[in-house]
């Protein structure tokens, strides 16, 4: 498990790239829901941090992939891939990453 | 509505598909698909696909075991729609009745020479790629005739095969009808920078060889050898077919700008169609990959409401990737009385530009500068009551 940072230093609306390997995403919505996943687009090498977030979805600042935070997966071309999906907890006011195995792709999906 | 035909498979149609069913639809849905392949995106065939870096597989547009619980009908052109809108006269001799009808037929490659010898080509299907690709070897001389998308790209794919391009162009500028010729010549630059002859303000006179190309003749009579030319001179909307069925017809079938045509439960979406826009004033036929995907949201938004929920579209938007760069541009540049560079530096073909009209924002070109992009595409999005930019 993995101390990401304090929720107080995440804002809403807010994502935050963890340097891993594979790099990781951590987003925290507009609605206060904390979600990771793999930072890189499935479909062109773009980081997922950078995209536009909006509800529980993060559009790819590149070619416009949106992936649903919950599930990983993507609407739709240009990426047809999903993004693997974390599991995250917030913890006394920390928020703690329990990565998925490698390999695995998309759900499945923490447990709130 | 107990069915729903689709006529077209690729973006628009698989987009309008998919929209059908995430808005609820759970009749019947018959997909009319003109190619035999499984819908397949088309970005990729002249970029990654092209450059041999992507598969077949890769570029489906239709996820893993996605099959959008539709009747799929490959190898089948729509040859007719009865003016009621009730029924389409199928290629297999077949009618199928349908209760709406959502038109997605597309575009085909313009080709002003009819049968060219070998090695003359277009590039819209997957098959043209495949043809395409297997002629792009190293040494290899490739005249492209055309500066547009296809043109540019095909040009960047290829320099990057170890291909010798020649880029004929009749404008002054790449791209100049769509960025204004101060920024085609950015993309003249990049071209340059990257080994490619380009000859703009030239048209090509005629083709020379007889079985196989062996170059072109540029008005005035110079020659260009070639081994291969590529053909990218814009599309020709695929509408002939609905001669007779009461639609308007004038450069892609007549819309609103929510996809509703003059029938009743017959919408259109994507290359083939030509939807009003209050922004430009007029109907305009939009081209781009974006569009085919939106807008058949809206257009299904618009048929199963019965015209009742109105969906506006969003600006249009663009992007191209050439020589490893990505060209954008959101919004309409026709009516700017302003533009200007606000990030990077144009002489280093890396820059974000905006249009204005009256100070307000009406459209945004990036080149390598994807990321502000997005935030000033989601503005524009937002609307023009609201301008959330600093004051020009």
């Amino acid at each position: 498990m993995i101390r990401v940072c304090a929720l107080a230093d995440l804002p809403p609306g807010e994502a935050l790239r963890l340097d891993l390997e594979p790099p990781v995403a951590v987003f925290h919505t507009e609605d206060g829901e904390v979600f990771a996943i793999d930072d890189t687009c499935t479909h062109q090498k773009a980081s997922l941090a950078e995209g536009f977030l909006e509800g529980c979805e993060v559009e790819c600042f590149l070619h416009g992939s949106r992936f649903d935070l919950r599930t990983g997966e993507p609407d739709g071309p240009p990426a047809t891939r999903p993004v693997r999906t974390h599991r995250v907890d917030v913890v006394d006011g920390d928020i703690l990453l329990s990565l998925s195995p490698a390999g695995q792709p998309g759900n499945p999906l923490s447990t709130p | 509505m107990k069915r729903i035909a689709v006529v077209g498979g690729s973006l628009a149609g698989v987009s309008a598909a998919r929209a059908l069913r995430k808005q609820g639809y759970d009749g019947e849905l018959v997909m009319v698909c003109a190619e035999r392949e499984s819908p397949y995106d088309r970005p990729p065939l002249s970029k990654s696909f092209l450059a041999g870096e992507s598969t077949e597989a890769e570029i489906g547009l239709l996820g893993n075991g996605e099959t959008l619980d539709a009747d799929w009908r490959t190898g089948v052109t729509a040859t007719a729609l009865r003016p009621s809108g009730g029924s389409l006269a199928l290629s297999d001799g077949t009618h199928l009745p349908a209760d709406a009808v959502v038109i997605a037929t597309g575009a085909r490659a313009r080709q002003p020479w009819p049968d060219p010898p070998a090695g003359v080509c277009t590039l819209r299907t997957l098959d043209d790629a495949r043809q395409l690709r297997s002629r792009l070897l190293p040494g290899a001389r490739l005249v492209v005739v055309g500066a547009g998308f296809i043109g540019a790209e095909v040009a960047a794919t290829a320099r990057g095969l170890g291909v010798d391009v020649t880029v004929v162009e009749a404008l002054a500028t790449p791209l100049g009808a769509a960025l204004g010729n101060e920024f085609g010549a950015v993309i003249a630059g990049l071209h340059a920078a990257h080994g490619v002859r380009l000859l703009c303000g030239t048209g090509v006179g005629r083709l020379v060889g007889q079985r196989q190309v062996e170059g072109v003749e540029l008005v005035g009579g110079r020659l260009v050898a070639a081994d291969v030319v590529l053909v990218g001179v814009g599309v020709r909307p695929n509408v002939e077919w609905l001669a007779g069925s009461g639609l308007t017809v004038a450069d892609g079938v007549r819309c609103d700008a929510y996809g509703a045509t003059g029938i009743n439960r017959v919408v259109a979406v994507g290359d083939c169609a030509s939807w009003y826009e209050p922004e430009a004033g007029g109907h305009v036929r939009l081209e781009h990959w974006t569009g085919a995907r939106e807008r058949a949201a809206v257009a299904v938004s618009s048929l199963l409401s019965g015209g009742r929920q109105r969906v506006a579209a969003g600006p249009p938007y663009f992007w191209s990737d050439q020589y490893g760069k990505t060209l954008q541009l959101v919004g309409r540049t026709t009516g700017a009385d302003s533009v200007a560079v606000e990030e990077g530096s144009v002489a280093e073909h890396d820059f974000l530009a905006v249009y204005r009209r009256a100070g307000r924002p009406v459209a945004v070109l990036a080149l390598g500068h994807a990321r502000p992009f997005l935030r000033w595409r989601k503005q524009l999005a937002a609307g023009p009551v609201r301008p959330s930019t600093p004051a020009a």
